[in-house]
């Protein structure tokens, strides 16, 4: 499941669901993302998305996470639109056999939505609004799974 | 009449988001948005900018129909 909401959502109860009825399965792993007030100086954040076209390179990238770790099922729940902090912004959950690879591949899938991901980001904060690039950091943690398949 | 979306900064920058634009090729359909802003036209041939021709990344020059949507990308941030 690749979905994208304008909607706040409930991460324990997409859990609950995502887990229900998996006697084979054996993991599930989550990862959930919260909008932080950087101290004050972000007031809203805001998520434009290109729908349709979102979705589909999500999808790219998930079907090949898929395939790489070896899961049984991955669910990725997107905010766009304006996001108050304390609100999440995102939800990732997997299911593998054993917790390795569902871990593995549900910090794989954040990287890639942190640095790649066809979104484009918006601050808005006390001193008006500007447009975010992903950080040094965000492209350094999703350049090491590239590493980890060349050794 | 191709659909024309801008996205991110490059809709700030232009004061539309989506527009309906007569244009046989992408090169005319730049050349036109460049003659009636040339801060847009600047931005939209900047580093990073990816052109989508309905919902698949192009390079270079594409004919355009009448219902082609033509998507300028900036680059992409991650949610």
């Amino acid at each position: 499941m690749i979905r994208l909401t304008f909607e706040p959502f409930d991460p324990g109860a997409l859990l609950t669901a995502f887990a229900a009825d998996r006697i084979e399965v054996g993991a599930v792993a989550t990862f959930t993302g919260i909008a932080r007030a950087e101290a004050g100086s972000t007031s809203v954040l805001e998520l434009e998305a290109y729908p349709g076209f979102t979705e589909t390179e999500i999808a790219k990238v998930a079907g090949h996470a898929k395939v790489r770790f070896s899961l049984d099922d991955f669910a990725i729940l997107h905010r766009v639109g304006k996001i108050a902090p304390g609100e999440a912004v995102v939800f990732v959950a997997t299911a593998a056999r054993h917790r390795r690879a569902a871990f593995e591949a549900c910090d794989f899938l954040m990287d890639y939505l942190k640095s790649k991901a066809p979104f484009w980001k918006k601050e808005h904060g006390p001193d008006g609004a500007r447009w975010v690039e992903p950080r040094a950091e965000d492209h350094a943690d999703i350049a090491r799974w590239d590493k980890e398949t060349s050794t | 009449m191709a659909r024309v979306l801008l996205f991110g900064r490059l809709s700030d920058l232009a004061g539309w988001r989506e527009r309906e634009i007569e244009s046989p090729f992408l090169s005319a359909l730049r050349a036109k948005l460049a003659g009636e802003d040339a801060d847009l036209g600047a931005a939209l041939a900047g580093p990073g900018v990816q052109v989508a021709l309905d919902q698949v990344i192009v390079r270079g020059d594409a004919p355009l129909n009448a219902s082609t949507e033509v998507a300028f990308l900036p680059p992409m941030s991650g949610g």
